[in-house]
């Protein structure tokens, strides 16, 4: 579903990945583990488009198409989604407004029907039990005066209305009591199927206990120094990252 | 005072030494200003002495005024004399093919029906239009409620006692140099009268006035609510009427009665002038409401989105005890536009109340400045104010600026005033893109959000209309589901 090869990128002068090698199949879900600093975030944006960051070198895929030339808009439309670490606030744009134009925006792109409504208001009751969510949070503001916990599970919930293909979720747990974290978890896991690819990101080991990943990578200094199972991200939260600095990091493998 | 047939024979004088046509589409007076002038305007008009008296005191007052020159505002020296005083009916297009392309794409991008382009483009408007049968199907519904609802030229034949009580009531004419100009030359308006007790049932609005055509670009409007009556008007259209003058100097003035309500809506989209900031019109207004009488309110509602220069302050005197004053704006600076408005609440009586909701959104080299006061005088017991002005800015070269004026003589007042700048960032747009939405489409919507508490305020016709409107004054194109 999604092939990174040898992505390098930077902003202004700073070189913050350095090569990095991904392949996500469709249904896998991947794990991108690292200390703070370590590129996490800007691999993330750079998923979604964000301008700001400068790729300098390598190719991103996304079902064969070529990712980095499209707009971020696009990328939505094409089925890629990203919650963010910090979800922006719009005051006065309610989020039943805000998620309909979202939604609609994508069907238009697929060429499909806008959704009326009704069946807008069916879809969205049924993803709000999901995430505990109440009858007036619709109505309030984008993110406007929400708690940490509110925003991080209207990012989820935004995605469960949206339904895309690849999920990126980056720093989702952060900020998180354990009953949110239950919730949010729960509506992620909700959201797994063949179909659908999830790349989370990560500082700590905590979320990957309930979204079970499928693979976990461990990024350093703009590298992917080790990849694995579930269980490396155990360890790393047992031993923390120095006992994998201090294996050598080895160069990534040539791209085929 | 001169006499009347000694006026007579200098007004038939001047009649053949400008050579005037009766010929309508020529109808155009000399260029210049001076007591001839006012004279031949009142003339042309048919209008009683009394009038014409009042407009020459307004000239020789004016000519001892100077221009203000505190508003933040920058532009060049307006010549007076080289401006047509009188210029009507104007030359209209006999169809829509004869309007501007660039107009024509604008009503369609706002999704006008074609009946109401044709009467917003000024096309001669014949009586097959279904349009003008429902205007007059309007007209004779509000006569029988004994509203009033005309120009402002015939209300001064048919109406002469009212106009002469309440003109300049308001806004004298020495009020202040725009207003004074007006005074002197004012072309047409609208004038509305509701009696005690009546509700108007619908909106009075210049669409639905049959000569509403051009009104020039000295208006003069006067509203008048008698005890207990309501009426909510709706002032300008949503098309860009371009104008190959300059200077727009209206006046408005309203007057409630005990008990009654006005609310004045207004979205303004005169010509802005192109993207370089050459041309566009000088919109320099007087607006006030007095609320004479106790329990009375009087709501101002305005979308500023158009005009080079817009200097207007919609203001209320709040005579009556237990009178209310509401100012709700919006305006839009774009390119080299400028814009200095706010309101004045003058609180008098006791138990007063006003409330300011301001929201200025600049963009381009824009600049958008809040100019508000509010006073409260000494004995004015319990009045209370509460201000809100927000700015949002888009982009990096334009400018907000907020000069709120606060005067409180009296220790039971409460006051409240609160101001936000806001920048449309990076982050916001990257947000709304990463959820399918375009950069256009986001800064639609991240201004209409800013906006709301003032469109919820405009009937809801209207409220579509301001948004779409907003969206076009911003180069914004599309539309938002």
């Amino acid at each position: 579903m999604l092939e990174i090869k040898n992505l390098h990128v930077k902003i202004g002068d700073k070189v913050i990945l350095k090569g990095i090698n991904l392949s996500i199949k469709p249904g896998e879900v991947h794990a991108i583990m690292g200390p703070n600093g370590s590129g996490k975030t800007t691999l993330a944006q750079v998923l979604a488009g964000r301008v700001t960051f400068e790729v300098t070198q390598g190719k991103a895929l996304f079902e064969g198409k070529d990712l980095l030339t499209m707009k971020p808009e696009d990328r939505a439309r094409e089925g890629i989604f990203m919650a963010f670490q910090y979800p922006v606030e719009i005051p006065g744009v309610s989020n039943a407004y805000f998620l309909k134009a979202a939604l609609n925006a994508i069907r238009k792109y697929r060429n499909q029907d806008e959704i009326d409504a009704m069946d807008f208001m069916a879809l969205v009751q049924e993803k709000m039990k999901l995430l505990g969510l109440d009858e007036t949070f619709m109505k309030r503001g984008l993110n406007e005066g929400f708690s940490g916990g509110e925003k991080k599970k209207n990012e989820i919930f935004q995605m469960a209305v949206l339904e895309p293909k690849f999920c990126v979720l980056d720093e989702t747990d952060s900020g998180l009591d354990i009953d949110a974290l239950r919730l949010v978890s729960e509506g992620i896991n909700a959201m797994r199927s063949p179909a659908r690819s999830m790349l989370v990101v990560t500082h700590y080991q905590r979320l990957l206990e309930y979204v079970i990943p499928d693979v976990v990578h461990v990024l350093v200094d703009g590298k992917i120094v080790k990849s694995g199972d579930a269980d490396l991200a155990r360890n790393l939260e047992k031993h923390g990252y120095g006992w994998i600095l201090e294996e050598a990091p080895k160069p990534q493998p040539a791209v085929r | 005072m001169v006499s009347k047939s000694v006026l007579q024979e200098q007004m038939s004088k001047q009649e053949y030494k400008y050579g005037f046509v009766s010929d309508i589409d020529e109808e155009l007076a000399p260029k210049g200003l001076n007591e001839d002038i006012v004279r031949l305007i009142s003339r042309k008009k048919k209008e009683p002495e009394w009038l014409l008296e009042w407009r020459l005191r307004a000239y020789r007052h004016w000519l001892t005024m100077k221009q203000p020159t505190w508003a933040n505002i920058t532009y060049g020296p307006i010549d007076y004399q080289d401006a047509h005083y009188y210029a009507a009916p104007r030359k209209q297009p006999k169809s829509l093919d004869e309007v501007d392309p660039e107009i024509m794409s604008l009503y369609a991008k706002l999704g006008i029906p074609l009946a109401e382009q044709e009467l917003l483009a000024g096309v001669a408007v014949d009586a097959v239009l279904d349009s003008v049968s429902v205007a007059t199907t309007f007209k004779k519904k509000l006569e029988d409620l004994g509203i009033i609802f005309s120009s402002f030229s015939d209300a001064v034949l048919e109406h002469p006692d009212l106009v002469r009580k309440y003109l300049g009531s308001v806004v004298p004419f020495n009020d202040n140099f725009f207003a004074g100009l007006n005074s002197a030359v004012f072309s047409d308006g609208s004038f509305a009268y509701v009696p005690p007790g009546v509700r108007s049932p619908m909106e009075l609005s210049t669409y639905f006035r049959i000569n509403a055509k051009s009104t020039g670009q000295f208006e003069r409007t006067l509203i008048i609510a008698d005890p207990g009556a309501y009426v909510s008007y709706l002032e300008g259209c949503t098309a860009p009427m371009r104008d190959e003058n300059q200077l727009h100097a209206a006046v408005v003035e309203l007057i409630a009665l005990d008990d009654a309500e006005i609310k004045y809506s207004t979205i303004q989209n005169w010509y802005p002038g192109d993207k370089q900031g050459k041309g566009g019109i000088y919109n320099f207004v007087t607006k006030r409401g007095k609320c004479l009488g106790v329990n009375s309110k009087i709501s101002w509602t305005q979308v500023e989105t158009g005009s080079a220069i817009t200097w207007k302050y919609p203001s209320c005197i709040l005579q009556g005890d237990n009178s209310q004053g509401e100012f709700y704006s919006v305006a839009v600076t774009n390119n080299y536009q400028q814009a200095d408005t706010g309101t004045k609440m003058i609180h008098i009586g006791k138990n007063t109340r006003s409330t300011i909701i301001s929201k200025g959104i600049s963009s381009g080299h824009g600049r958008n400045t809040y100019r508000g006061q509010v006073r409260i005088f000494k004995g004015t017991k319990n009045a209370r104010n509460y201000s809100q002005c927000d700015s949002l800015l888009i982009g990096s070269e334009c400018a907000a600026f907020t000069f709120p004026d606060i005067q409180v003589q009296e220790p039971t007042a409460q006051m409240e005033h609160e101001a936000s700048t806001s920048k449309i960032g990076e982050e916001q747009l990257f947000y709304c893109q990463t959820r399918g939405i375009t950069p256009e489409d986001a800064t639609n919507m991240i201004v209409n959000g800013f906006c709301k508490q003032v469109f919820l305020k405009l009937p809801m016709e209207f409220a579509v209309e301001a948004q779409k409107l907003i969206g076009v004054s911003l180069n914004l194109e599309g539309t938002v589901g």
